[in-house]
């Protein structure tokens, strides 16, 4: 689930008339210090970063002039957390706080449903603290569409020694919160510490706000950028994939950088949420660390695993690739196959790799993979179903203790790499095919006629063009790349297949060397 | 018996003109059970698979009459809505198998389903399947394909993971091991019916002796099943695997969340509250079914 930083959290508590102190963000020293001028010292400065206990890790600073707040910034920004730096600070007014107290709204999946949840203690240490014995505690379910009601709310706060006016503050608080949870459909939403100043006013002080991915399209206020669980800021790599993937519906892909250091970083590709979560188990087994996760899942094209190769092929530093799912997979898998032949003949792959692809039409994956990259330099090794994740890493493991990756080398793409002498293109779904007419006349049995299953080819004058209507023939193309592959195996490359993916070239190009 | 389906299962299909609607539909029509029709709004009166299509479940329900269960395949940010619909046309059961429908419709469905005695699979699931009578949803992909990877049997399963419910099937088939019935409660935190509620119906099915189960991190689905062991109300064999063991944990609970749900997610959680009530618990899933196997054997005796 994706979460938002403090200050946007903040920003979306106080749309729904919850006090929060005056704030704003910075992003280097001299606009923090101008910022801090703004609120007047002495003000809070934290940093923005999905980490718990900020205050002990240095992250969180109170300063009462310009050069403290220098110095503070300084020391903050820049700083990596789980190996990804913070960029931005939130600047606070500072406030009297007399009180310390929890709130939280959540979904329990016992129940099944929303519920909330109050203590009389807030702040650092609350999971203790609930546990310590001198804490109230309470909690209640409340109606998904008619929210948490005022007296359910009151009975909370009475439920945890709140007295007199605090009743109805913490209730008209805590209703607001329930509203924002279920008006932005919120996973979690927990405000702690909620601060009492000493002039009796609440204020969020803190805010754990997490989203529900599937629902943040239809949040755009929250200007989430991946929806996706990510225990940092994203990537550039992890943009370039999720900016695609909002464009392309069909499958899903998802691809997250895990960051952290470890022995024999692997680049993953896994398929579907169960499948892959045992099988990295399986590559963490042998001592791999997952270099990052990727699934493509739901039935992706073979344009979609293309893309998502390269951007595990992109990372530097993997010894090894492994891509394997469930192993007894319902979707086609020769898709899969198909889009890794043409990632790794183009990048071209330089660790070895196992694939795992099993399940429907394995035997046809297995197929594609070994016919089509057997002359590669490096190994490859194709398994399905009846060979287990465990076995299949422990192959990789075999395969990368006797061979190291290797410098970028020659390698022939399936698809054509020079301009057309007589350039025949239509667009598909999301790229474009081009073939060259000047080399499909001296074809013989056209191969990629027969390859296309949804028969959109067809050859006129000794050279394949849409069926017509062309239009309707090339809304129906699958991007399934059977058609380049064939090309190529006849020894041809007629056909290239451009499948763009906005940013990433830029990306590779600046940050420089395969 | 069977649970959820059998040959007889009456099915509607939500969404049978799209295209996920359209493929699963013939894995249902070859495979089994009986499928009546579809729905989708707008296409009322034509004819897709050789079936009539509606615009509405009631105008079906008018027209063909009662049915037993709905698939549903329209759009994930539709699927709480559609299943909505059928369960005030009266349907009992509804698969709903898109992934990523929005957690709060999930919620609003629950409280829906919950006023008209109704249940839901799902969402994000492949569905049900008895092997030899029938497939709600999508599970094995084609008739061909369901009929290599599943053999009937007298041994239920149940998965949070769609690919690993094939999976387990498929490698207890290889060691002679059929299903009664095959389960995947859905993908999600949320899900209409979760493991504990699966594990009640098996409790029930007199075909049934023995239940393999594939649990995950998070949610307290295996602790509630470890519960229900505890307290008498799940009394057959059960072998289960917990995957996420490496999975990095700790970042996706909340306070709010560790608090209520009081350690109980994590792997250890589950494997132990599940040992303690008497499962057996596979580290590996290479060793599933060999111990499930073993299980069986001591039955016997
Ligand atoms: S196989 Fe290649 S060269 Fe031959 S006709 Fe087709 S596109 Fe042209
Ligand atoms: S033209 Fe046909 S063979 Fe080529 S990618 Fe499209 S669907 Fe596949």
């Amino acid at each position: 689930m994706a979460r938002l930083l403090e200050y946007k959290a903040k920003e979306t508590l106080a749309r729904f008339g919850i006090s929060v102190p005056r704030g704003e963000i910075a992003g280097d020293p001299e606009s923090a210090i101008a910022t801090a001028e703004r609120i007047r010292f002495p003000v809070v400065l934290k940093a923005q970063a999905f980490i718990t206990g900020r205050a002990e890790k240095g992250l969180i600073h109170f300063c009462k002039d310009a050069d403290e707040a220098r110095a503070a910034a300084r020391q903050v920004l820049g700083r990596t957390i789980g190996g990804f730096p913070v960029d931005t600070v939130l600047i606070e007014e500072k406030l009297d706080i007399s009180q310390e107290l929890f709130a939280a709204c959540i979904v329990s999946d016992e129940i099944p449903g929303p519920l909330a949840v109050f203590a009389d203690r807030g702040g650092t240490g609350i999971e203790q603290m609930a546990q310590d014995g001198k804490t109230k505690l309470a909690r209640r379910p409340f109606d998904p569409v008619a929210g948490l009601l005022p007296y359910e709310a009151r009975t909370l706060a009475v439920k945890c020694g709140m007295e007199g006016k605090q009743i109805g503050a913490v209730a008209d608080f805590l209703v607001k919160l329930a509203k924002a949870f279920l008006a932005e459909e919120a996973r979690g939403l927990e405000v702690n510490p909620l601060a009492v100043t000493k002039d009796g006013r609440f204020f969020a002080l803190d805010c754990h706000f997490s989203v529900d991915d599937y629902a943040a399209g239809r949040h755009p206020e929250l200007g989430i950028e991946i929806a996706r669980e990510i225990g940092h800021p994203p990537t550039e790599l992890e943009k370039i994939a999720a900016a695609y993937e909002a464009t392309d519906h069909r499958g899903t892909f998802y691809f997250l950088e895990l960051g952290a250091g470890g022995e024999k970083p692997v680049g993953f590709h896994g398929a579907g949420g169960g499948g892959s979560m045992m099988s990295m188990d399986a590559l963490v087994a042998r001592g791999f660390t997952a270099k990052n996760f990727c699934d493509t899942s739901g039935n992706p094209s073979a344009a979609k695993v293309y893309r998502a190769a390269k951007h595990i092929l992109a990372q530097k530093g993997i010894v090894g690739y492994f891509a394997s799912g469930s192993g007894v997979a319902s979707q086609e898998q020769f898709h899969s196959a198909r889009g890794m032949v043409k990632a790794f003949r183009e990048w071209p792959l330089y660790v070895p790799a196992v694939i795992r692809l099993g399940g429907n039409k394995e035997e046809v994956a297995i197929g594609i993979l070994n016919e089509f990259l057997a002359d590669l330099p490096i190994p490859v090794e194709a398994y399905g179903k009846d060979n287990s994740a465990e076995f299949c890493a422990g192959r990789l493991d075999a395969l990368v203790n006797e061979h190291a990756p290797l410098e970028p080398y020659e390698c022939t793409p399936t698809a054509r790499s020079e301009d057309a002498g007589e350039e025949y293109a239509f667009d598909i779904r999301t790229g474009t095919i081009s073939f060259d007419h000047t080399i499909c006349i001296r074809c013989e049995d056209k191969p990629c006629i027969e390859s296309c299953h949804v028969e959109i080819l067809e050859v006129v004058d000794g050279k394949p063009r849409l069926r017509e209507p062309a239009d309707e023939s090339a809304h129906r193309c699958t991007e399934c790349l059977a058609c380049e592959l064939a090309c190529f195996k006849a020894g041809m490359r007629s056909i290239s297949i451009k499948l763009p993916i906005p940013g990433f070239e830029e990306y590779i190009t600046r940050r420089g060397a395969r | 018996m069977s649970i959820l389906v059998n040959e007889n299962t009456r099915v509607i299909v939500q969404g049978i003109t799209g295209r996920e609607g359209q493929v699963r539909t013939r894995l249902m029509q070859g495979y089994g059970p009986k499928v009546i029709c579809g729905v989708t709004p707008g296409r009322g009166g034509e004819e897709t698979q050789g079936l009539p299509v509606f615009d509405t479940v009631a105008d079906a329900l008018k027209q063909v009459g009662e049915f037993d269960a709905s698939v549903v395949f329209v759009p994930a940010g539709f699927a709480a809505d559609a299943a909505m619909e059928a369960m005030d046309a009266g349907i009992k059961l509804v698969v709903i198998v898109p992934d990523r429908v929005p957690l709060h419709d999930v919620l609003k469905l629950h409280k829906f389903a919950a006023e008209r005695k109704a249940r839901f699979l799902g969402p994000n699931t492949l569905g049900c399947l008895s092997p030899g009578k029938g497939v709600l949803g999508m599970m094995g992909g084609s008739p061909d394909a369901a009929r290599e990877f599943f053999m009937p049997g007298r041994v239920g399963v149940t998965s949070r993971s769609g690919g690993i419910t094939s999976s387990i099937a498929y490698y207890l088939k290889k060691a002679g091991i059929g299903a009664s019935t095959i389960v995947h409660v859905g993908g999600d935190s949320i899900v209409g019916l979760p493991h504990p509620e699966i594990l009640k119906l098996f409790e029930e099915d007199d075909a049934t002796d023995a239940v393999v189960m594939f649990g995950e991190i998070g949610t307290t689905q295996e602790e509630r099943v470890a519960e229900m062991m505890r307290r008498g109300a799940f009394t057959k064999p059960l072998v289960a695997y917990i995957g996420g063991r490496q999975a990095e944990e700790g970042t996706r609970f909340s306070h709010a969340g560790a608090i209520v749900e009081g350690g109980r997610g994590a792997y250890s959680s589950k494997v132990e509250a599940l040992r303690d009530a008497g499962a057996v618990i596979v580290e590996s899933f290479e060793e599933l079914p060999a111990e499930t196997a073993k299980v069986l054997e001591g039955m016997k005796k």
